[in-house]
């Protein structure tokens, strides 16, 4: 067990690296040149000596790898870089904006979690019913309807048919709770229903193979009700791998968070993104995107851990 | 008489006893086994034969603005109203099944020419090489698709072919996994073994032996890419960056900047949008099928 924890940490320190380096280089090695094209909208520079002091500054005159080294120790101090805009540090600008998103997220997977596991479930224990046919149909209207277009629907619907508009301005959740959570939960819906859509279908398909098991088959043979044997029985086993795909979907509900945010005002990192590549603003871009990806890597690393503790096979591997 | 256990392999040989041509027979075997997969292709053919002659189809020029028509509802003169520019939202619409389609061929293909090469090399050679590739991947997929998307085009200048660049570096990491499961199960069988063993260079290997039994996986998985590829080109219009204005991509009528214009002209937000859910939603029941119809053909042909 412990082995098998030493080395998957082990493996998430390279992982950590190349993709801070891919990121690093897609912001530098791309043709076009940020920091020419944000000189040329926002400041009226046409003097080449202002603009080879901003890049002195901002060491870019420096070799690639000397930067990335530069950039790497840095942020192995938390110094995540200063924002083109004003000069605050990028943490002061994330600090706040971290919670929301964060909300966001946990509250989206909690909704997919509440709707498909129970809905995959039913549709496993009445394989080729009706029901069932009726559920998958619905998954997978579910996966190909855009989620911003519901996003947008969402905000025009009630518009049209009740006259009422999303607030504004975004509620604190000290100042009124109530209010708080509220304008949360048609976007923490509509980002989860895409997650929830896949979701299903895996318990669906891990349900199915679980019931045809010989141990659920004696459950059956010994009498006990439908529900006792779906439940205390079949679900547990059929659960496990649902965690892995977990993983992979912290990494959309990031992504989906940036569309929901941008549509309902809510002020997150997705919608500071959106911000800073507007105003070119690259080392709040930068150091952003690398704080998504540390952050699914991380997670990712702890659901792989906690699936080595949910079913033992893995451990004697 | 030879009797056919199967049902599909009955089928086809009663239509072909009827005297139609085997590709009418298999299309109508298909549609019978699977009539979601037939239906989601037949839209897609429509969607393919729309966007090719979409300059015969649209009633109007898709970018001229008709000034005096601005937000005006469905009527028959524009069949699916006008937006806030006077554009007729119908020929956006067709010639943005074009761009969508275009886009989303051109990523697709290839991003899975790039996947297949990536997955078979660190499939077949296995090793530091597998263990650099995978690295890579692993560090790519970490960074969530629409954010990396918006890093590339950030710094990219907005265009068709920075799109689909991006678009198809995004795909290729994600496939190369599929590609290299598939290459690693296909490498352990007989017949590689022995291609080996009477000395056969491996680039015949690998393109004579590897390469044709793991074309159905590689075929499925770049099938359901087309729906995502399509999905995240749509996001990123919808964001503001992806194909600039005033090219018309279903993404981007329905475009942030216009919710405004929106509550007043709901027409010109159903629209695209009610497009892009059946494109996409047909697309993932075609790869679903398919899928279906590959894998077992695939399995029985690797089997020992």
């Amino acid at each position: 067990m412990q082995r098998y924890i030493v080395t998957r940490v082990l493996l998430t320190i390279p992982t950590l690296l190349i993709a801070a380096f891919i990121i690093f280089a897609i912001m530098r090695l791309l043709p076009g040149d940020t920091l020419e094209a944000r000189m040329t909208e926002y400041v009226n520079v046409n003097n080449k000596e202002n603009l080879a002091a901003l890049r002195k500054d901002l060491g870019l005159d420096k070799p690639f790898h000397e930067q990335f080294i530069t950039y790497i120790g840095a942020l192995a101090r938390g110094d995540l870089g200063r924002s083109l805009n004003d000069g605050r540090p990028v943490t002061s600008y994330l600090a706040p904006r971290v919670p929301v998103t964060l909300e966001l997220t946990v509250l989206a997977a909690f909704v997919s979690l509440m709707i498909a596991i129970p809905i995959g479930i039913l549709s496993a224990i009445r394989q080729d019913s009706f029901l069932d046919y009726i559920l998958r149909s619905a998954a997978i209207i579910g996966l190909s309807v855009p989620n911003f277009w519901l996003g947008v629907m969402a905000v025009l619907i009630p518009a049209l048919v009740f006259g009422w508009l999303p607030p504004v301005e975004y509620t604190l959740p000290t100042e009124n709770f109530g209010q708080h959570i509220s304008q949360f939960l048609i976007p923490a819906f509509i980002l989860g229903l895409f997650f929830s859509a896949s979701l299903m279908r895996m318990t669906r398909s891990m349900m199915l193979e679980v019931l045809r098991q010989d141990y659920v088959r004696t459950a059956w043979a010994k009498g006990l009700r439908e529900r006792v044997v779906v439940v205390r029985h079949a679900t547990r086993n059929a659960l496990i791998p649902v965690v892995t795909i977990l993983g992979q979907e912290v990494a959309f509900l990031i992504g989906g968070s940036i569309v929901m945010e941008a549509i309902f005002g809510l002020p997150g990192i997705g919608l500071l993104l959106l911000d800073s590549i507007s105003f070119r603003d690259y080392p709040l871009v930068q150091s952003i995107v690398v704080l998504m990806a540390f952050a699914i890597v991380i997670v990712n690393l702890l659901i792989d851990l906690s699936y080595a503790y949910l079913d033992p096979r893995i451990r004697y591997t | 008489m030879i009797t056919n256990t199967t049902e599909t392999l009955s089928e086809g040989t009663l239509n072909l006893q009827r005297g139609a041509s085997p590709l009418t027979a298999r299309w109508l075997q298909f549609m019978k086994t699977k009539p979601l997969g037939a239906f989601g292709a037949t839209v897609l053919i429509v969607m393919v034969f729309v966007a090719a002659s979409a300059n015969v189809l649209a009633p109007f020029d898709p970018v001229e603005m008709h000034y005096s028509d601005t937000l005006r509802a469905p009527s028959a003169k524009y069949l699916l109203g006008t937006d806030n520019f006077g554009r007729d939202v119908l020929s956006r619409i067709i010639y943005g099944a074009r761009i969508s389609l275009y886009i989303g061929l051109g990523a697709v293909i290839s991003g899975t020419l790039l996947a297949t090469a990536l997955g078979v090399f660190s499939g077949y050679f296995g090793g530091i090489v597998d263990l650099l590739i995978q690295r890579v991947v692993d560090a790519f997929m970490a960074i969530p698709g629409l954010v990396l998307l918006l890093a590339m085009m950030s710094v990219l200048e907005p265009g068709v072919m920075n799109l689909i660049y991006a678009l198809a570096i995004r795909l290729a990491f994600a496939n190369t996994r599929i590609v290299r499961s598939a290459v690693v199960s296909v490498r352990q069988n007989q017949y590689v073994e022995s291609a080996r063993a009477i000395g056969t260079q491996t680039w015949r290997i690998l393109l004579f032996h590897i390469f044709p039994n793991v074309t159905a996986p590689i075929i499925v998985v770049a099938t359901i890419s087309l729906g995502g590829t399509i999905f995240a080109e749509a996001s990123l219009s919808f964001l503001g960056f992806g194909i600039p204005p005033p090219t018309p991509t279903w993404g981007s009528m329905l475009s942030r900047t216009g919710i405004s214009y929106m509550i007043i002209a709901p027409w010109t937000a159903i629209a695209p949008g009610l497009v892009l859910s059946v494109a996409i939603f047909c697309i993932n029941m075609f790869g679903d099928a398919l899928r279906d119809i590959l894998d077992p053909r695939l399995r029985i042909r690797q089997g020992k």
